[in-house]
């Protein structure tokens, strides 16, 4: 997926990727990171 | 110093089903799609389904972890055919004992049952010998009128009404009965949990000096939510007399900062026994039943669950807490999961000089994987193992093909009901104390995280661990 000048809601989760990692990858790949959050979901 | 060890350990289940659709996800669901009340409610396990589930039998220490794995799953289909209520440490009881607990810790006459319904509650706890004569009930009548009237929530038994719980105060959300309904929930598992230890144990509850509370309920006013107390609430129903307390807040890591707490308390010499407690989460009911009832599984998480242990001097029988060797995530140490488990368990180790090997079985979160994957997150459990094996590699300990090895003799099956800070490792501490006393293991480390996040205060998650040794050694 083309990530580059895209807009980003990164929703990560605690036991995989958490929300500050989606953010970062996404932001290395050119995109504007709009949110993002860390959820727990179990 | 004194050395402070874990004494004893007790677990409770209480079957819950008609508290299901006040969990937080059903409530919300079924007010946008009345008809998911039906589909719920015909999904909703049996009493002896739930007792003979083969997770909630190891959670009272009827079946070990490594019985359980090799029970095939799905879990719900492979029944334990000679299920107790009792276990070595711990008990299930039904939900008329449910709603009994919560009568006789109900101290503000917020909540009425009715006749019919407490006289099954006292007959469901006839070994409890606290408050008693407070299960008291109401004709059917009256029941009715009271409901009619509003002001409150109807509590249902058997799919129909059979109490209410009046809302404490009009203007106030925090008092609303929806938030008292979790607080009550919360403090009568609580209540038993605390009972069922003292019982088990020597220590009597006069001798205890301090209660930690650990649960994830929120009590207080609408001036101070969340700033409440459960601790002293808990101890006075069960005749602690001579103790005070306080609460941690640190989500599904509160029990291991409570235990390091209670530790140090007893090794300074400012209390001699403390007891750690928690009480079920009322609004984690039901969290994924969307997933079980797409897949055509019975509602799993229909269960509160509470905890409790007897933090005291060490005295030859309990384990005891190497506080030296005790863990956090710092504030600066990031939250990838590597970084996780380094603060939590590598760094601590070295620290005292120990190997990641030396470690016999790790309690990380041991959420029942059965409950989880259904809803989407996985085996939370084999994911954390994994990731301490990767460890172990990066560490030069074990080689990458020693890994699965490494998960299966260190690590175990996730068998805690999904109640937040209840299977953040310390679902492990009773049966590690079985089989440190069979001399089966000699060191053992528990894990937990916190999600601070989920409260949009921070983005940091929290963490914190220590380890148990066999006093023999």
């Amino acid at each position: 997926m083309e990530l580059k000048d895209k807009q980003v809601v990164a929703i990560g989760e605690r036991e995989g990727v958490n929300g500050p990692s989606l953010k970062l990858l996404a932001e290395s790949a050119g995109a504007t990171v709009v949110f993002s959050v860390t959820e727990c979901f179990v | 110093m004194e050395q402070p060890a874990i004494l004893h350990s007790s677990y409770i289940l209480a079957h819950a089903p008609d508290f299901v659709r006040y969990g937080s996800k059903p409530r919300r669901e079924i007010e946008v799609d009345p008809s998911l009340l039906g589909q719920m409610s015909d999904s909703l396990r049996s009493w002896p389904e739930m007792l003979s589930y083969p997770p909630n039998q190891t959670f009272i220490g009827n079946l070990t972890p490594d019985e359980l794995g090799a029970i095939p799953r799905p879990w719900f289909e492979n029944l334990v055919a000679d299920a107790g209520v009792d276990g070595p440490f711990g008990r299930i009881v039904d939900q008329a004992a449910l709603y009994g607990l919560m009568k006789l810790s109900d101290d503000f006459d917020l909540m009425t049952i009715g006749t019919e319904l407490a006289a099954e509650a006292v007959a469901a706890l006839a070994d409890f010998d606290q408050r008693m004569d407070r299960i008291t009930g109401v004709p059917a009548e009256e029941l009715s009128q009271l409901v009619a009237g509003g002001g409150g929530q109807p509590l249902f038994h058997k799919g129909v009404v059979a109490g209410f719980l009046r809302t404490a105060h009009d203007k106030d959300p925090s008092l609303d009965a929806a938030v008292l309904f979790e607080n009550l929930a919360c403090k009568a598992t609580a209540v038993l949990a605390v009972w069922q230890v003292l019982k088990n144990s020597s220590v009597s509850p006069d001798d205890v000096d301090y209660l930690i509370n650990t649960g994830e309920e929120a009590v207080g006013d609408r001036y101070q939510r969340g700033a409440g107390s459960l601790s002293k609430a808990v101890g006075e129903v069960v005749g602690c007399v001579n103790a005070t307390g306080s609460d941690i807040k640190a989500f599904c890591a509160a029990p291991v900062h409570a235990l390091i707490m209670a530790g140090a308390m007893v090794a300074s010499g400012v209390h001699k026994y403390v007891v750690v407690l928690g009480g079920g989460s009322q609004a984690k009911l039901g969290m994924k039943f969307r997933g079980h009832l797409r897949s055509g599984v019975p509602i799993l998480e229909d269960a509160l669950a509470g905890m409790a242990f007897i933090v005291g001097p060490d005295d030859g029988t309990g384990m005891k807490l190497r506080l030296d060797l005790a863990g956090q995530h710092p504030i600066g140490a990031g939250s990838s999961p590597q970084a996780v488990y380094q603060a939590l368990v590598v760094d601590p180790l070295k620290r005292g000089g120990l190997k990641m090997t030396e470690i016999d079985r790790y309690a990380v979160e041991l959420h029942n994987p059965e409950i989880t994957e259904l809803g989407g997150s996985g085996d939370v459990p084999k994911a954390n193992y994994r990731t301490l094996a990767a460890m172990a590699v990066l560490e030069g300990e074990i080689e990458r093909d020693g890994m699965d090895e490494f998960v299966s003799s260190r690590g175990m099956p996730g068998f805690a009901p999904t109640q937040g800070h209840i299977p953040a490792g310390v679902p492990y501490l009773g049966h590690a104390h079985a089989a440190m006393r069979s001399g089966e293991l000699a060191r053992v480390m528990v894990v937990a995280k916190g999600s601070l996040f989920l409260g949009r205060m921070t983005q940091l998650v929290d963490g914190v661990s220590f380890v148990i040794e066999w006093s023999d050694d």
